[in-house]
């Protein structure tokens, strides 16, 4: 009794242990999750940076300030140019601008910021038009600078473009987009098929359950990046964008779905001998309503918990996928399209910041990792 | 326990069976067949494929054939040891590859060492010092090591090997032993230059480890029989490593299996990021040309190299796990 007490405890400090206890026992099953959820730090802090990110996922064409395509030779590789805060005490944002020059020894231009140049931050500037949500057309921007018909020095990179001059930052809002959205499209695709085949392996169990787990077993056995990567370059070339998408998603998902599959099996082979299964069937129920009334809700935090794991492993098969230059192809831009410019080490040690698109990568995973280890947790309030 | 292992064995055959069917449905996804890319190859050299050549090609290919004979054909074409030509090469596939399946073995075996090395003290010890300093730290370690794939990992090492060593830290050999015959002085070289990638690959697979080594013995090391031990008077050292730490090792041999099909998955890419002779720059190569001869034999070399791995780890298993030597299950 003193774990299952202990969430409530945590929550509302202070009240008597009566009032507690009533509270608990009147809780919902969700409201005892999320107590116990709460408690665990490491998965809020992870859940509030992916809130973070998928808020870029949303946003991206307004956090961006220039066209993620938008390239010119000119400005191949420059250096990112930090934001200034504080102009002589007072809040006004600027970037010092950056100036070319040929060096008299290698006659290559180089770039670097003029102290004495500040070009002026302004907020929801104006820039490139785009369609918020794919609906409302648009060009306003979280930042820009000034008016777009700006003179050609007064340039933004905050951290930097990429070989063909193309702004870093923009880039990488587009790609978190990107990432993000074919992961949880495939984590939702392996879902269908996981609750699907394991459901059927757990239920009905026998000849569907040996043919099912051997299959799960074979598939697990053989290594998964060179499979990917046949199936990856058999797509034709000349396909458009929105097919390449489809089918790596798919690709990435049809190997993905075993370790959901087997969560599902064994939520039902435990869940099958309970008693409220058995009324259900003695009630007469169909099997479809027993199946998505009676046991689906009652494992379906495990499932959310299975699936929030399986994500990050999602989103790094894509990463790896394009970053072989096998997965998505520019002008799609992803973190594993823009980590291709970093393979080249001596480009790497002159213009460092192509390594940046590591920690987007880094970051989301630890965050779902967390937050995947917290509502495992979670997932079972009633146990210890 | 024979009926294990005869399980085991037609498991590993039914795993061999699909790859190859895999395999051989990756080489026929790409658009064309060899006969196209081969007269694509012979006019871009100028001379030019007549159309009942290129017929008396196919037939002598067998691609005229329905989908399933040609994959027999296939299958006892590499049954007597032919594995094709490598057509951007333009030499049998065999010969292509050549050291670069043993280097795979090499390198993945040598993460899997390193894995297992790092893991086991680590694990226990975070187990035994729960919530200590240490244990915060390699808590921190894992997780962090749990992210970071191991491609990106190589590409940070490398950068900083070349920043602040102004070396290239990539490849297995050095120039001089590159091209060398196996002998001692190589073996030794390679020895040398293996750790990095080792490390590389075996990281987030040391994370997950200690991860389950951690979890298993915290388990274990609450039981009753813990507390009788040491009430007898058994030595801590004792009381932990005869008992407790063999019982928590079961679940962590079980993912032995898994590892290594992991473990080989990861090295191709790292190889592309180390320069590694490995097989992985090849399969990439040949996929991008679309040789795929070469690459569907690659793909059915590393399953059946993982097949034969798993069912060695499935052997291991059964010799620490008491319960599978005796059940028979």
């Amino acid at each position: 009794m003193a774990d299952f007490i202990a969430p409530g405890q945590g929550a509302i400090p202070g009240e008597s242990g009566t009032m507690v206890e009533e509270r608990i026992s009147v809780a919902t099953q969700w409201q005892l999750m999320w107590w116990r959820f709460r408690k665990h730090h490491l998965a809020m802090i992870g859940t509030i940076f992916i809130l973070l990110f998928y808020a870029i996922v949303v946003m991206a064409d307004f956090l961006a300030y220039s066209d993620p395509s938008a390239s010119e030779a000119q400005r191949g590789l420059l250096s990112p140019q930090p934001i200034h805060w504080l102009d002589n005490g007072s809040f006004s944002p600027y970037v010092n601008a950056m100036v070319g020059k040929r060096d008299p020894v290698t006659f290559k231009r180089v770039y670097a910021p003029d102290a004495d140049k500040k070009i002026p931050i302004s907020f929801f500037a104006q820039g490139f038009s785009y369609k918020f949500l794919g609906l409302f057309p648009s060009n306003i921007h979280l930042i820009g600078v000034g008016a777009t018909d700006a003179k050609t020095e007064d340039t933004l990179f905050i951290i930097g473009t990429d070989v063909q001059g193309r702004d870093l930052w923009s880039r990488l809002m587009y790609a978190t987009q990107t990432s993000l959205v074919i992961g949880l499209v495939s984590v939702a695709l392996s879902l269908f098929l996981g609750v699907l085949l394991g459901g059927l392996s757990g239920y009905y169990g026998g000849i569907w359950d040996t043919i099912i787990q051997r299959v799960i077993e074979i598939l697990r056995s053989i290594p998964t990046i060179p499979l990917w990567m046949g199936l990856a370059a058999a797509l034709p070339n000349d396909w458009d964008i929105t097919a390449v998408y489809f089918s790596i998603t798919v690709i990435i998902s049809l190997i993905g779905w075993t370790e959901l599959a087997r969560v599902v099996r064994g939520r039902f082979l435990s869940l099958r001998e309970e008693d409220f299964v058995m009324a259900a069937e003695l009630s007469g129920c169909g099997k479809f309503r027993i199946i998505f009334r009676h046991m689906v809700p009652s494992f379906m935090s495990h499932i959310i918990a299975a699936t929030t794991l399986a994500l990050p492993a999602m989103i790094l098969s894509e990463t790896s996928l394009s970053f072989l230059g096998l997965g998505l192809r520019p002008p799609a831009v992803s973190w594993g399209v823009l980590l291709q410019q970093a393979q080249n080490v001596q480009a790497l040690a002159i213009s460092p910041w192509l390594l940046l698109p590591v920690l987007p990568v880094v970051v989301s995973i630890l965050a779902f990792n967390f937050m995947g280890d917290g509502l495992r947790d979670a997932a079972d309030p009633y146990g210890v | 326990m024979l009926a294990y292992i005869v399980r085991r064995f037609f498991l590993a055959i039914l795993t061999t069976v699909a790859i190859s069917v895999l395999s051989f449905i990756v080489i026929h996804l790409a658009p064309g067949d060899y006969v196209t890319a081969y007269i694509a190859q012979a006019s871009a050299s100028g001379s030019i494929v007549s159309a009942a050549e290129a017929q008396a090609l196919r037939i002598q290919y067998g691609l005229d054939q329905p989908m399933h004979i040609q994959y027999i054909r296939w299958i006892s074409l590499i049954m007597q040891g032919n594995f094709g030509m490598a057509m951007e090469w333009g030499r049998p596939v065999m010969e292509v590859i050549g050291d670069r399946l043993t280097l795979t073995v090499v390198v993945s075996v040598a993460a899997i060492i390193f894995t297992w090395a790092m893991a086991l003290p680590i694990g226990i010890y975070s187990a035994v010092r729960q919530y200590s300093i240490g244990d915060y730290i390699f808590t921190f370690i894992g997780f962090f090591g749990l992210a970071v794939p191991g491609f990106m990992l190589a590409l940070v090492v490398m950068y900083l090997g070349f920043v602040y060593f102004n070396t290239s830290i990539g490849g297995l050999f050095s120039a001089q032993y590159a091209e060398a015959p196996w002998g001692l002085d190589k073996f030794w070289d390679l020895m040398a230059h293996l750790p990095i990638p080792a490390v590389v690959l075996g990281l987030s697979g040391t994370a997950q480890m200690i991860r389950i080594m951690r979890a298993n013995l915290l388990d274990e090391l609450r039981k009753p029989y813990v507390v009788t031990a040491r009430a007898k008077g058994m030595s801590e050292r004792r009381a932990i490593l005869k008992y407790p730490v063999r019982v928590a090792l079961n679940p962590f041999a079980s993912t032995i299996g898994y590892l290594f099909p992991y473990v080989v998955s990861g090295s191709i890419i790292v190889s592309l990021v180390l320069s590694l002779p490995t097989v992985g720059p090849l399969l990439l190569k040949a996929l991008i040309a679309q040789d795929m001869f070469l690459a569907g034999t690659i793909i059915l070399m590393l399953g059946v190299m993982t097949v034969i791995g798993t069912f060695i780890s499935d052997l291991v298993l059964m010799w620490i796990d008491p319960r599978i030597r005796v059940g028979g299950q």
